[in-house]
């Protein structure tokens, strides 16, 4: 019970935070127009909502696939950018940038989605690759490392395309920092299935994660199959990870603090964490979201500098009180 | 991982859009020291016959050549074309790898960005000419008895003509200098004439250096002041801020609320981010604009809206027909 009023309460966190980003500019309410005129029509509809829906998207996805991607690894610290993910992105990206020309604007989300799938799959490969000498149950540290190392790779690869074609340094890194500004609705329709898709597998997981943070041995002993699980929770995890990058650019931080929060506030159990992250993260990115195009409008600050600037102390003060929180 | 990756490109973007002078016109840090060395342009040395030694007063000083150079090395798109309009492009060995006019050019892999002193070298240059001073360049240069004229971002038409006058007098064409800066003026002027007749001053305008995120150039920005020329009314004016140095970013509802009657475009180009007038008026929201309505979205040669060289009177009839072409305000 204690978990549904906890749920309840995030779900209406993210409604407040979404109607505090669409009307930001028209508080205190009494100044709400009677009618609006097409130009601030297009905004509201055209450019503001579809900002909004990809923000609550975009957070949630990241902060599910963080939260997952913890219980996997049994360790507090990974998130959805590790494994390869952010560095397969943003090699992607910065390819359709460079390389396809006329077509990058509209190829970027696709090549970005691609790479960061991409980025995981060749550090699983590597990962097992890797941990087929060792010990079972180095198995999973092996694969970070593996994901490390990849993603290092990657990330220099990039680098070396970006040296030789300067011109575009600009248009990179503006995508590399994360932005909400090119939402549209026709993005949310593109990463809705597989949003949806991801979420539910990942959700649906929750009870396994609790079991597996038991250990291996004890997870077997319980009729589970710990490294199929791992396997399938990862998948979803990058699947979701993939899809919030591809719209959103590179955004750190949500993966990392959004699920700590809600284990403060839920305790441990996956069955409580994952949910919560979904709907916090939405919420916690909205807000960022917004304070990213009004700080400095009509300028807009990276996303991911807000998140990081406002995420920091926070996921400070919040780990001030949490000496023993499980994982 | 994710807090060092924000800070680093973070600190990486400022750098880029502060010194990225080749691909968006923003190299703005460069522009203050430009003014200074436009008025000392003038040529010190006035007669027409190329004279050698010839001592000229660049951004980086006062430089001296001490013969005609016969070697030289253009790190600069703009300079690259400077010196093939004065006259001297048979003495030019290498450019850049973003100098990609004139054809005949002879492009190398160097960076103007980032150069690489000894692949400079290399090329035994008698003279080396780019638009800053990064990684040691002129110092290291120095010490192998090579001159580097450092020719940045400019920051008025003055500015451009005195670097074209600077270049021919530096490389022994000087009468040739003048007389592509006569034709110049004499083609801006004519367009600029022409258009303030048809009286569409009150037109707004809207100049694109890049989408997501959307930057621009306030009316006190060097290309501000070309489309200044004809009295249009920019709409980034009113949100320019002093630490934008000229430069503003811009959010789409801003953008939108603001009604540009016109759109340039100077990031259309597919290797500069392919924003076509087409894809413009898909933009979610946008299609209420006037710009959009009205088909008044004008793709430029990017290019040449980013660089302050002798291409620049085909940028002004272009701004030029556009304006013709606008309904009146």
């Amino acid at each position: 019970m204690r978990r549904a009023g906890l749920l309840g309460a995030a779900a209406l966190f993210l409604i407040v935070a979404a109607l505090v980003s669409a009307l930001v500019d028209k508080i205190p309410f009494v100044h709400l127009p009677t009618s609006l005129s097409a130009v601030d029509q297009a905004v509201l509809f055209q450019i503001r909502l579809p900002r909004i829906v990809i923000g609550a998207l975009v957070g949630g996805l990241l902060a599910v696939a963080g939260a997952g991607y913890q219980g996997v690894f049994r360790n507090p610290l990974v998130d959805s950018g590790m494994l390869g993910s952010s560095a397969g992105a943003g090699l992607g990206a910065t390819i359709a940038i460079v390389y396809l020309g006329g077509a990058g604007p509209s190829a970027v989300p696709v090549a970005a989605f691609a790479g960061s799938l991409a980025g995981v799959a060749i550090a699983s490969l590597a990962g097992a690759a890797g941990s087929a000498r060792g010990p079972v149950s180095s198995g999973t540290a092996t694969l970070l490392l593996a994901g490390v190392a990849v993603g290092l790779f990657l990330t220099a690869v990039q680098t070396f395309i970006l040296e030789r074609s300067t011109q575009v340094l600009q248009q990179v890194y503006g995508w590399l920092l994360g932005s909400l500004s090119g939402a549209s609705w026709q993005q949310v329709t593109s990463i809705l299935p597989y949003a949806a898709v991801s979420t539910a597998v990942v959700l649906l997981h929750g009870r396994h994660l609790d079991v597996l943070a038991v250990g291996d041995e004890e997870a077997s002993a319980l009729g589970m199959r710990p490294a199929m699980v791992r396997g399938i929770v990862v998948a979803a995890c990058s699947l979701a990870a993939a899809s919030a990058v591809a719209v959103s650019g590179l955004i750190g931080f949500v993966g990392i603090i959004v699920p700590h929060v809600a284990r403060r506030l839920a305790g441990p159990g996956y069955r409580g964490v994952l949910p919560l992250s979904l709907l916090l993260g939405a919420g916690f990115l909205v807000l960022a979201d917004t304070l990213a195009r009004t700080v400095l409008a009509p300028a807009e600050l990276p996303i991911g500098v807000v998140t990081a600037l406002v995420g920091a102390p926070a996921f400070i003060w919040v780990l001030k009180g949490t000496r023993s929180v499980g994982v | 991982m994710p807090r060092a990756a924000v800070a680093v490109t973070a600190a990486v973007t400022a750098a880029v859009l502060a010194g990225c002078a080749s691909s968006t016109s923003s190299a703005t840090s460069a522009s203050s020291a430009t003014s200074a060395s436009s008025a000392a342009a003038t040529p010190s040395g006035a007669a027409a016959a190329a004279s050698f030694p010839v001592t000229v007063k660049a951004a980086n000083g006062a430089v001296t050549i001490k013969a005609e150079p016969a070697r030289i090395v253009s790190l600069s798109p703009t300079s690259t074309e400077d010196l093939y309009a004065v006259g001297a492009g048979r003495q030019v060995v290498a450019v850049d790898a973003d100098s990609n006019y004139p054809a005949g050019a002879p492009k190398t892999s160097l960076s103007g960005l980032t150069p690489n002193i000894e692949a400079i070298a290399r090329y035994s240059p008698s003279l080396v000419v780019t638009y800053q001073d990064t990684g040691g360049l002129v110092s290291g240069l120095a010490k192998l008895g090579i001159p580097v004229l450092i020719e940045p971002a400019v920051s008025t038409l003055d500015g451009v003509y005195a670097q074209i006058e600077q270049l021919g007098q530096a490389t022994g064409h000087t009468a040739q200098a003048r007389s592509v800066v006569a034709g110049m003026n004499a083609q801006i002027t004519a367009d600029v004439k022409n258009v303030k007749e048809t009286a569409r001053k009150n037109l707004s305008y809207f100049w694109e250096l890049s989408a997501n995120p959307y930057y621009s150039a306030t009316s006190s920005t060097f290309i501000g002041q070309i489309v200044g020329l004809f009295g249009l009314k920019n709409i980034a004016d009113a949100a320019d801020k002093a630490s934008d140095a000229g430069y503003p970013q811009l959010s789409e509802e801003y953008i939108v609320t603001a009604k540009p009657q016109i759109i340039f475009l100077a990031d259309n180009q597919p290797n500069d981010g392919g924003q076509t007038p087409a894809v413009v008026a898909k933009r979610p929201g946008w299609a209420v604009l006037p710009a959009v309505q009205n088909h008044e979205i004008i793709p430029l040669n990017d290019d040449i809206a980013s660089r302050w060289g002798p291409r620049l009177p085909q940028l002004v009839a272009q701004i030029a027909q556009a304006i013709e072409h606008a309904p009146s305000a």
